[in-house]
């Protein structure tokens, strides 16, 4: 059974959101998402300044078996970019709720924080 | 070892030297080599070795049975190739002029007219020379109707989600938007989520039937008629066309615009990237836009059919009519199989799909649609055994090798987790089923018993597993040698 941290937000494409800090939530893959993935080879992050919609396309992962997009939980513009990925898109794999973050967005509306899964939600996405 | 590495100074292989100096006479100074080229310095029987070595490593259709998904790989008849290597055909200029052509050109008309037949379409153009590249000139034929009609508004493809990568690239590639079609849990397009997407910004919708996910669409009739009451227009992508040739006619499921991979279902060695060849069909208000060049007859004398005669045509996507040798091979296996053969084709292709899927899940394994008849293929999920066992797909794969059988498509449709999706055509013997289904449970047992062993595989090939995240990320691909480094 992959980890689901009990303090995040979760999206059913296997997207995870930190609680905000300063108007401004991290974003990252799952731990179950980079299983199933398998050995990530390549992350294409967003620019900063970019700003999408929740749902919205805006990162790929690409992994030895397939290039995946990723999806913004929630709406805003994107202040930070994890840019050791670059380099190490296999801090992904290794803690993808920790060092392995993707991006950081400042959030335009926190009550789109309420349409996410929490961890027993999520818990139920994975183990499907 | 690379050949480069044998090579020393001034061993030669006398076999391959020429004869006499050549006349460069013709060549610019400028453009003359003025050091010898550097090639590997190696006697004839190292050269034999070498390459015979190589053969013998690899996988091959010729060697082992091949159940690569989707890719149809089957027995490629030897006549085919002999009949296409006839000396007039092989030392046809492409520039020849067509009263010089009359034996090619008739093959290539007559190829045209079967597949018109077996497809149930208005009119063919071979010209695509490959699988993509039909589809690209689909959808640009799609285009170029809505165009014409002075229709600007349609600027989305719908594309299912089983489909081929290259469904939603074509469609980008031609400036479409692309709007993907969820599956339902039986595999059929989702038509309800059809209804709610489909609209007068639908330029069409890519299906492949079969899918991907080794079903027939039941629903097609319903899904075509959506479509075009909506004004959009039905693509058929022909890549597993070998299910139900003879037997089912995509221009009677109403579709617009096809494409036939000729390399996968009519004959032609492939799976080394090429190369291929996509002819595509159309129905009778499509037929303006074909690519040229095309070949016409009448009164037993052919001629191309080019710009000139059809001015709406979207024009060439090559040089000349598409990829001769496979459109030749393609023909004479046409002649071969005749229109019994074909059905035969489609019979035998269903057949041995379902008693190997119907084996192996009374063997213990998961169908990923148990409820569903197989097509052509069938896709298993491993999604327990990685589970349980924490033995995957690709583990599977890997020690099929070590049984002497090339592995099946591996994590396609990205639909079903842990997938394999298993195509075994219609050339294998039972007993050569037997063989790979027995393997997989042998495999199966070992998971079970000694999963590291699975693991670890594969033991018995050239080379071990293989670090795919280094191959990936450090491409090492031009050898240099040691002088230049």
């Amino acid at each position: 059974m992959s980890d689901v941290l009990d303090e995040l937000r979760y999206c059913s494409t296997h997207e995870w959101v930190s609680s905000v800090d300063k108007g401004v939530v991290s974003i990252g893959i799952t731990d179950h998402a980079q299983d199933q993935l398998g050995d990530l080879v390549f992350v294409e992050l967003p620019e900063v300044g970019q700003v999408f919609e929740a749902e919205g396309e805006c990162a790929v992962v690409e992994s030895v078996k397939a290039a995946s997009d990723i999806y913004s939980p929630v709406s805003g513009e994107v202040v930070e970019v994890n840019e050791a990925l670059m380099d190490s898109p296999e801090l992904v794999n290794d803690d993808p709720y920790g060092d392995g973050w993707l991006f950081k967005i400042r959030i335009t509306d926190e009550t789109e924080l309420d349409n996410l899964l929490d961890a027993d939600g999520y818990r139920e996405v994975a183990d499907a | 070892m690379l050949i480069y590495q044998q090579s020393r100074r001034g061993r030669r292989a006398a076999a391959q030297a020429p004869l006499q100096q050549g006349d460069l006479s013709g060549i610019p100074e400028t453009f003359r080599r003025k050091q010898r080229a550097d090639l590997p310095q190696v006697s004839e029987m190292q050269t034999v070795r070498h390459y015979t070595r190589l053969s013998q490593q690899n996988f091959s259709i010729d060697t082992q049975f091949y159940p690569l998904g989707s890719c149809t790989m089957k027995y490629n008849p030897r006549g085919c190739n002999t009949l296409a290597m006839l000396p007039n055909l092989l030392a046809r200029h492409p520039e020849a002029p067509a009263d010089h052509s009359q034996g090619f050109m008739a093959c290539l008309y007559e190829l045209q007219e079967m597949l018109k037949e077996v497809t149930g379409m208005q009119a063919v153009s071979l010209s695509p020379a490959a699988g993509a590249q039909g589809e690209f000139a689909g959808v640009a034929m799609i285009r170029a109707y809505h165009e014409a009609r002075g229709d600007a508004a349609r600027t989305e493809i719908l594309v299912p989600d089983a489909a081929h990568g290259t469904n939603p690239a074509s469609a980008v590639m031609c400036g479409y938007t692309v709007r993907e079609i969820p599956s339902g849990p039986d595999g059929d397009v989702d038509v309800e989520a059809l209804r709610k997407v489909v609209g007068p910004q639908t330029a069409g919708i890519m299906l492949t039937n079969p899918s991907t996910l080794g079903v027939f669409d039941r629903r097609i009739e319903e899904i075509a008629s959506l479509v075009h009451e909506a004004g959009g227009l039905l693509y058929y992508d022909g890549a597993n066309l070998n299910a139900i040739l003879g037997k089912v006619r995509p221009g009677d499921m109403g579709c617009d615009v096809i494409h036939v991979n000729l390399h996968k279902t009519f004959s032609t060695p492939h799976g080394g990237g090429g190369p291929g060849a996509g002819p595509v069909g159309v129905s009778k208000r499509l037929q303006p836009y074909l690519p040229v060049p095309m070949v016409a007859q009448s009164e037993g004398q052919y001629r191309w059919l080019t710009e000139g005669d059809c001015p709406e045509s979207i024009g060439r996507l090559s040089a000349f009519a598409g990829n001769a040798g496979i459109l030749l091979r393609a023909y004479i296996y046409a002649c071969m199989l005749g229109g019994e053969g074909m059905e035969r084709v489609a019979e035998y292709s269903t057949l041995n799909a379902n008693y190997m899927l119907k084996r192996l899940m009374d063997a213990g394994f998961d169908a990923a649609y148990p409820e569903r008849r197989a097509t052509h293929e069938f896709i298993l999920t491993l999604h327990k055994q990685a589970k349980q066992l924490g033995v995957n797909t690709m583990d599977f794969a890997k020690r099929l090798l070590d049984y002497g059988f090339h592995a099946p498509t591996t994590y396609f449709p990205l639909l079903v987790p842990e997938c394999l999706l298993i195509e075994p055509t219609e050339t294998e013997s039972r007993e050569e089923l037997d063989g790979f289904i027995e393997a997989l449970c042998s495999i199966k047992q070992e998971a079970e018993e000694n999963p590291e062993l699975v693991k670890g595989a594969p033991y018995n090939l050239p080379v071990k597993r293989l670090d795919d995240v280094r191959a990936a990320r450090e491409l090492d691909l031009v050898w240099k040698s040691d002088k230049n480094t």
